[in-house]
This record gives C-alpha cells, structure tokens and sequence, in this order.
C-alpha cells in the first residue's frame, strides 16, 4: 500500500486529464455546479416531495373550500369568481416567490459558512457566475417542480378556467427566479442566519399577505396601492390570475412580463456581481 | 504560453506582486507588498512567514481566487487575472480550512470535486479508490467525513486536491492544528509526492516543516520576501553553525548579557533567554562558566530557519 504512486497509470486516464484541462465555455461550467446540487438533492427529495404535495392540497382545502364557502356568500369578488379561484393563482405566485427566497437563503448561506463547497468549488475552473448559476438552476428547478405540483391541485380543485392557464407555470417561475436570484445577492454577502429571519418576517411575509394574494387589491387603502405596484409579487399574482381565469388582458400583461423581466435582470446582475465580490476577494 | 523556458522550466513568476485591500473607515491594507519569486517544475517551494505576514493571500494570488492587485504574475504563462479557470484545472489547492462536506461520505466529496473538473465518472472512481489508498483513508471511504479526525480530514483534502492529476500542488499551512503524529503522516505523503515529481507550494510558521520538505524557500515578513534560498543556504548565510541557548534567573539576565559580550558572533536577547551564536557553542559555553557565569540551563543545538528568521525580523516566528 505504501508503494502507491498517484501518477496517471492509464491511457484513458491521461486522456482524462488533457480533457479536464480544457475549459468549457458557454454554461457547461455551471451545469457542473447543478451537477454538485442534484447530488445533494438525491438524499433529500423524499422529504420535500412529501411537502410539496400535500402543502397545496392543504391549504386550498382550508382556504377555498372553508374560508372560501363564508366568502362567497357575500359574492363580492371582481368578476364573479369563487374565492377559491380567486386566491388559488396568487398562492401559486406567492409560493414561488417563497420557495425563491428559500432556495437562495441557505443553500447560500450554508454553501459559505457550513459545508464549504463554494470555498471548494472555486478552487476548481468554477468561477464565482457559474457557481452562482449553477445554485440558482437548482432553485429554479424546485420552484418549478412545486409550482407544478401546486397547479395540478388546483386543476384538481377546478380553478383553472382557461387554457392561458397553463402559462401560469412559467409565469410563477418567473416570479420565483425574482426572488430568487435577489435572495441569492443578499444571503452571499453576510455571515450569519440572523439577517434571514428578519427578511422571511419583515419582507416575505407582508409581501405573501399584502400584494393581492387573498384580497382584492383595491381593498388596500389608497396610499398602499403604489406600494403594492411596486413589488415584483403583486405583478406576479395578477399576471398569474389573468391567465387561470382565462382573463388575460395584452396590455396588462406586458406591463407585468416587462416589469417582472426588469427586475429579473437587476437582480441577475447584482448576484453576479456580489458572487464575484465575496468568492474571488474576501477571504 | 510558448515563451522559451530556461530549463529547469519555470512555472510561477512573480515580478513586484502587489495586494491591497480595501478598509472601511481606514487606510487600505497592504497584504504583500511586491514581491519576486519564481518556482520551477519539479520543485518543492516554501513561503515562511508568521501569521500576517502575506503567505495566504500570495496563495490566494496564486491559486487564480484572489486577483492580482499589482506588478505581474504568471502561472503557466497565462495571466491569473484572465486565465484563471484554465489555471485552476491544472492545480490542486489544500486550502488552510479543509472546506469539506462534513454530511457527505468521504468518497463522494472527491466524486463531486471531480465532476467540477469534468472527470468522467470511472476516471473518478479509479482515481478516487487510489488516491484513498495513497492517503491512507481506504478503509474510511463510504463513511462520512464528519467523525474523522483533523489529520484525516486533511488526507482527505489532499486526495481531492490530486484528483485532477494537477501539475502544481499548493498547499496552505498543511499541518496548522495537527498533532504530531498528525503531522508526520502529511509529511510522509508529501514527501512522496515529492519524489514522484510533483511541483508543491507551501506555507508554513514551522521551521522543521521547511527544513524538511522545502528545495527552496522565501522568508516572508510583512508583506515582504527579507530572503529567499535553500534551507541550508539561509542558515549559513544568516546564522552561525550553531547556537548555545542559556537561561538566566528573573532579573539577572541583563548582566549576564553584559558579561557574554564579545562571546561568539552575535548575541540575541529573547524575553526568556539568550542566543549565543557561534559555531562552536561548547566553546562559548566554557568561555562564559570561565567568566562566572552560572546559566539556569545551557543548550548547544544547531542553526534553524527560526535563527535565520529572528536575525532577519528581530522577532521569533510563532509569536
């Protein structure tokens, strides 16, 4: 055993090596880095399989069909629908907009402080944008999975009502990769879990409750409504509404997509740049 | 990349390398402050230096993760600064903190590494199964890597940093919180990565370190290489052959000093003893007893790195 050398012994081997010296272009580099998540996630998908599923299946339960049957007696929504409709696309928006900012908290976070892998990763022809792409495909990809999930409940539940619905899917990824990539360029810059919470308490939260998710948001008062505007999950949840009840209006559509796409590529930048800042200097 | 290379073929050329950080609220901190250095194939390269001195951040430097703030460095004759993923993959780093996978299994944290390389999957597992063996760690292969211990945590690191069959291995503080018995067995591996021909880089603050495995070596101190050669070259031109250590009793050390003078070639007062060098320490010993001296304790020994580096700096190494 100790006359074990390390030097290549093979041909195949060596030809190994002088491919792995050749550096990929395009995102080859960061599907390296998904590669990294996808190994993680074969340990825990049963876990978050089990949430995903019955999350939804709960909650339009509880909603739409208790809280729902008191609301529509008043049958004071826009347009007629059940409440259960009307509140069905704003959770599949607000989920994904949870799911985002979940998924770039401590996969983040814990990639630095915990189990090292960034620190590692760079080490390697990785560099800081594709180890950032490569984090966030895997939070896209889990934002999409259990938005499809959550959207087969609610075909199951009958509240999609038109055909536009389906692109209520991409529309909420969308949504989620906002929150997302902007998670992503908050979490890498600090050092603690401390700064999370207060962002699920005091950003998420009132975001979930106050952007038109369960009411209408003309309810709001006055002066809340260009907050309201101003948030990306608002023009998440209305695009998303149009589309399942098949209400969808051209104009108003593309102030959601444009402004939803806006924002998207702002905070793609930022996280670019923050990666880059923390993985190539701070340490 | 085809310059034309002197042989023995240089690969890392440093020329007035300069890093600067940035400071909130203050002056910019200067973590090295131009320094020359090459490193050739083949060889084992040391950066000595106390803590703060600007070895990591060289490292990080030269590792591509860290950009370069100033003067010229060249790996490979490709630029860090644009080349640095071309770099990389002909490298292996052993950086100071493992930055392993702690809920992984030890095989799996080299499988990962080298998907990151592009490695095909039964290239890394052959590899893997021998680099385990090289490291010793076999045997520890499907457990996790939470419960091994400092000294294996760091074989392991070593086996991932060899996983891309890299032409330099770059090693920072490679047994910093080790044992000694810790120690010895990374001692032992690197040495045979040694003989196998593999260019190293190292850091370290332990004189017996760099004596044992470096070729060559620079002597860092506050951002600044105060020398540069091998082990032995340094101690002959910086010290006397060897050194007789004396402690005196609390508050008589001054005297004593005042009566060795003139004793060997050179005196040095540590807060607890005095350095006498000389090349004959057994001589000086009797010399200063002929004087009247009663020292607590007389150690002869011979010169180190860490004379060279107390007559450089002024101050000892592991502070």
């Amino acid at each position: 055993m100790t006359e074990m050398t390390v030097t290549s012994p093979t041909l195949l081997d060596a030809q190994a090596t002088e491919r792995s010296r050749r550096v990929p272009g395009g995102l080859v580099l960061s599907w390296r880095q998904f590669e990294f998540w996808l190994v993680l996630f074969r340990r825990t998908w049963r876990g978050t399989v089990l949430t995903a599923v019955f999350g939804p299946v709960m909650y339009l339960t509880a909603m739409g069909v208790g809280l729902g049957t008191l609301v529509d007696q008043n049958r004071s929504l826009p347009g007629g629908v059940s409440y259960l409709s009307f509140i069905a696309p704003g959770v599949l928006a607000a989920t994904a907009m949870q799911n985002g900012i979940f998924e770039g908290s401590f996969n983040v976070l814990g990639s630095l402080k915990w189990h090292g892998n960034y620190w590692a990763a760079v080490n390697t022809p990785q560099r800081p944008q594709d180890v950032m792409l490569g984090t966030a495909m895997q939070g896209l990809m889990r934002i999409f999975a259990m938005s499809v999930v959550f959207f087969g409940s609610m075909a199951g539940f009958g509240t999609v009502h038109s055909a536009w619905g389906l692109l209520a899917l991409p529309a909420s990824l969308l949504t989620g990769a906002v929150f997302l990539f902007g998670m992503m360029a908050y979490s890498v810059t600090i050092d603690t879990d401390q700064p999370l919470n207060v962002v699920f308490r005091f950003v998420m939260m009132p975001l979930f409750l106050f952007s038109g998710t369960f009411f209408p948001w003309q309810q709001l008062p006055a002066w809340m409504h260009p907050v309201a505007f101003a948030t990306p999950l608002w023009h998440g949840v209305e695009l998303s509404r149009e589309l399942t009840l098949g209400t969808p209006d051209a104009g108003s559509v593309l102030i959601h997509l444009g402004y939803l796409f806006a924002a998207l590529a702002l905070v793609y930048w930022l996280a670019r740049r923050n990666f880059r800042a923390r993985l190539y200097l701070d340490r | 990349m085809s310059e034309p290379s002197a042989s023995p073929e240089v690969l890392i050329k440093a020329e007035g390398l300069i890093k600067t950080f940035a400071k909130k609220n203050s002056e910019p901190f200067t973590a090295v402050a131009g320094i020359d250095f090459e490193v050739r194939r083949g060889e084992v390269f040391g950066f000595l230096g106390p803590n703060g001195a600007g070895k990591s951040t060289t490292m990080r430097m030269i590792g591509c993760v860290s950009p370069v703030g100033g003067g010229r460095l060249s790996l490979f004759g490709l630029d860090p600064n644009t080349r640095g993923p071309e770099i990389r993959a002909r490298l292996g780093v052993v950086p100071q903190e493992d930055s392993l996978d702690l809920e992984m299994r030890v095989r799996d944290n080299l499988h990962v590494y080298g998907r990151y390389f592009g490695l095909p999957r039964p290239v890394i597992r052959e590899r893997a199964q021998r680099l385990l063996e090289f490291v010793q760690l076999a045997d520890r292969a499907e457990d996790k890597v939470e419960p091994l211990s400092g000294g294996m945590k760091r074989r392991l690191t070593i086996a991932r940093a060899l996983i891309n069959d890299p032409e330099i291995l770059i090693l920072d503080e490679p047994t910093t919180g080790l044992d000694p018995q810790a120690r010895h067995v990374v001692w032992d591996r690197l040495y045979r990565l040694k003989q196998q021909g593999t260019t190293l880089i190292l850091t370290t603050h332990y004189m017996d370190e760099a004596e044992q495995l470096c070729d060559r070596l620079v002597v860092m101190d506050k951002g600044r290489i105060a020398a540069e050669g091998a082990p032995r070259e340094l101690i002959e031109r910086y010290a006397t052959r060897e050194v007789l250590e004396l402690r005196f009793p609390l508050g008589e050390q001054e005297q004593a000093a005042e009566k060795l003078a003139g004793l060997g070639s050179r005196l040095e007062l540590l807060p607890d003893r005095v350095l006498v060098y000389a090349d004959d320490g057994d001589a000086v010993l009797s010399e200063a007893r002929g004087r009247g001296l009663e020292p607590l304790t007389a150690l002869v020994r011979r010169s180190t790195l860490e004379d060279v580096f107390l007559y450089l700096t002024g101050r000892t190494l592991v502070d």
